[in-house]
């Protein structure tokens, strides 16, 4: 059949002219669902009510800040159309909203879902469908694990490596310490404590005289610090959220007990505890930090906060600006514009993911003086490097350098 | 509560009017056209519609579990949550560490609800109305906990929860995950739900009926009270559990926060909005559980809450039996239609 084979031989030639041309023409543009040539989608998952709803404010951060970008053009042209669902902080509405948002809405990635619960329940989803889970908002070790789970990426400095520079620290000043921890019995508290204890090492058996921990459902607190005071410890891990942080940090004043007290990072806010707690009670207390403080003046004339302060009043006006969310949706939406002005043309999802692993140095205007982001192929852990900080007088004056951990999922 | 109370008055007496059949069931043809729709809308849709049109099931199910516990034996419960987590874990564990069979997790899970629950109903019985419902909500109040609790969290993963592998279509079928679970999901819903029916049209049906009217009117005419009370509280248990160990299959994951009291008060809601005692209205008020919140949602995000209470309070005050009334206010609009 001569005729056909010649028929078939300008049809493939044909196809590979045309091929040819294709790639030749549309070299620079690629998109993957939720990109085209105008638009950007974006999903996000928050918990605008049910029990964690005051974190829902990163979310109303976020979405003001890709307004202020579309409003400044957008990015490479393209606006970004933010589609954000509530879960309710429930993990089985998660599985239901991210799946709304892969195959209903197709958006480009998932950014800043909130909670290691609702993360873990969409993390083998979002794998086996390759699409991005970009910069959850959660502390979890797991989430840097590029090997396993390649599709996931946290982006604060994780709970394991922060009591770890804690440990340095102890290691290094107080060799003889007796420590006492306090942690909450939930996975962000032992996650905290996992961390102390690798950073301890072999002498976190000799070094770590009491631990207890306890629930949130209870009301006070107040039992255990008398018991880690019994126990003779010179040295305080205090691992709680806010509330129960000001308890301890009034009961410990109350009772007379002087240990050097490590504050956890998650109540280090002058705002919701230190001022509760009192000033009086609360100096000298260490703790680490990554971003600016809000209520601490010394960044008033910071060019960085400056321009955040500008957002706040400008475009996000509802927003308070003391309160810790706003800041971190300001500098985790920063982050997240970044790696899309680098996918320039080529929006795929593999390539949204190499971006994001590549970031060299990068700096939002949030951070702190000398805290950069950096990831790769194997590092999907933006932050981690974190500030100590002694709290003097009204606020917290930062001490020592910029230390880093070295924690992997 | 009183309203709710008042709900259940009013369609006790219903149901003792109507012919037992009726009450419960739908009729043939309405029933047929239901199945046909369930079985077809599968196939034009997304996976993600499939996906919520299963949890639509499930819910369905644990729904109907309640219904045959406050509609059938006039016990209220606002612990379902408890039995649903139980299902859940059961499967999940049974999964992801005993390496057992999706299909097999499933009677698993109800037999260990069943128990679960039947132990339960022995203190329940020194309780009824309001306080049997708060003896209850302290059960789904205190589950989240208990699953987080060390001692067992070599198994259920304490805080962080288990995630569970999705079930392939057996025998090489060409269809996807979601739509081979969701015909699975079916399957089991409808098994449930005919010997649900046939449960409450049986002798120990009309006992779990009689008790509910009548308590003492029951125990005079030879009912063993304690034994129907606390069958119906075991019956009820199980189903759920069943449903809790689909809902794991179909979520892939399992987390103590999935099954905080909020799911309960939801699966209470989910049967005033389909009407109590009327089994096939566990679908419509899974339906309201299912997708109004998204609808809230779409009208307000901060609101969402507010939005979603406007949208209940409308239900109570225009349709207080539910999807009941709406059923039986088209039945007479179609015979009314057929006459003229």
């Amino acid at each position: 059949m001569p005729v056909f084979q010649r028929q078939a031989a300008a049809l493939s030639a044909a196809l590979m002219i045309f091929a040819a041309t294709s790639t030749a023409a549309f070299a620079q543009k690629k998109y993957d669902p939720g990109a085209t040539d105008t638009e950007i989608k974006i999903g996000n998952i928050m918990p605008y009510s049910g029990p964690a709803s005051a974190y829902g404010v990163i979310g109303k951060t976020e979405a003001a800040y890709f307004k202020m970008i579309n409003d400044k053009g957008g990015i490479n042209g393209r606006k970004i159309n933010f589609i954000s669902y509530d879960d309710a902080y429930s993990p089985p509405k998660t599985v239901e909203q991210a799946r709304k948002l892969v195959e209903s809405d197709e958006v480009l990635l998932i950014f800043n879902s909130l909670g290691t619960p609702p993360n873990s329940a969409i993390h083998k989803y979002m794998n086996s469908k390759k699409v991005p889970q970009l910069f959850v908002a959660t502390g979890a070790t797991k989430w840097n694990d590029p090997k396993d789970f390649p599709w996931t990426m946290g982006w604060q400095p994780n709970y394991q490596s922060e009591t770890q520079i804690y440990a340095k620290y102890i290691l290094k000043h107080m060799p003889k310490a007796k420590i006492a921890v306090l942690y909450q019995n939930d996975d962000y508290g032992k996650d905290y404590l996992k961390g102390l204890l690798d950073g301890l090492g072999a002498k976190a058996k000799s070094m770590i005289v009491v631990q207890e921990s306890y629930e949130t459902s209870e009301p006070t607190i107040d039992n255990h610090i008398v018991k880690l005071k019994a126990s003779g410890a010179d040295v305080f891990v205090n691992i709680t959220t806010p509330k129960f942080a000001a308890q301890a940090i009034k009961k410990i004043a109350e009772i007379g007990w002087k240990p050097t007290h490590f504050l956890n990072n998650v109540s280090a806010s002058v705002g919701s505890v230190i001022k509760p707690a009192g000033y009086e009670n609360s100096q000298d207390i260490i703790s680490a930090a990554y971003l600016k403080d809000a209520s601490d003046p010394q960044w008033n004339k910071d060019p960085g906060m400056e321009a955040f302060y500008a957002f706040m009043k400008k475009d996000f006006p509802d927003g308070n600006v003391l309160d810790g969310g706003t800041v971190v949706g300001y500098g985790v939406a920063q982050t997240l514009v970044e790696v899309l002005r680098k996918c320039g043309d080529n929006l795929t999802r593999a390539n949204v993911m190499k971006q994001a692993a590549s970031l060299k140095d990068f700096r939002t205007g949030v951070l702190l003086p000398g805290i950069q982001i950096n990831t790769s192929a194997t590092d999907f852990a933006p932050l981690s490097q974190l500030q100590l900080m002694k709290f003097k007088g009204q606020k917290w004056e930062l001490f020592g350098d910029v230390i880093s951990a070295d924690t992997n999922g | 509560m009183s309203t709710i109370q008042e709900t259940v008055a009013k369609t006790d007496a219903a149901a003792v009017d109507a012919p037992p059949k009726k009450s419960m069931a739908l009729g043939r043809t309405t029933s047929l056209v239901m199945l046909v729709a369930l079985l077809i809308v599968p196939l034009f849709v997304k996976n993600f519609v499939i996906f919520q049109l299963t949890m639509l099931l499930i819910y369905g199910i644990a729904v109907l579990a309640l219904n045959i516990l406050t509609g059938g034996s006039g016990q209220f419960s606002l612990g379902q949550s408890a039995f649903y987590a139980i299902g859940a874990y059961a499967a999940a564990i049974l999964i992801e560490i005993g390496n057992v069979n999706y299909v097999l997790t499933l009677p698993i899970a109800g037999i260990i609800c069943f128990a679960v629950g039947f132990l339960f109903g022995f203190p329940a019985l020194r309780l009824s109305g309001v306080y049997l419902a708060l003896a209850t909500f302290a059960l789904a109040v205190a589950m989240p906990q208990l699953l987080k609790l060390g001692v067992f969290e070599p198994w259920t993963g304490g805080v962080q929860g288990l995630v569970v592998t999705k079930p392939d279509a057996p025998f090489g079928l060409p269809i996807s995950q979601d739509m081979w679970l969701y015909y699975f999901t079916l399957v089991v819903a409808l098994v449930i739900y005919i010997a649900s029916v046939n449960l409450l049209r049986s002798r120990s049906g009309r006992a779990m009926m009689a008790i509910r009217d009548n308590e003492i009117a029951a125990s005079a005419m030879g009912v063993d009270i304690s034994m129907y009370k606390t069958l119906a509280f075991g019956v009820s248990a199980g189903i759920t559990g069943v449903a809790g160990a689909l809902g794991a299959i179909a979520v892939q994951f399992v987390a103590p926060d999935s099954y905080t009291f909020q799911l309960a008060i939801a699966l209470f809601l989910g049967m005033v909005v389909g009407g109590v005692g009327w089994l096939p209205g566990s679908l419509a008020g899974a339906a309201f559980i299912v997708f109004v919140p998204n609808i809230a949602e779409g009208i307000s995000k901060g609101l969402s809450g507010a939005f979603f209470g406007v949208l209940l309070f409308l239900v109570i005050y225009l349709v207080p039996h539910g999807a009941r009334q709406g059923a039986i206010y088209a039945e007479t609009l179609l015979h009314k239609l057929r006459r003229s």
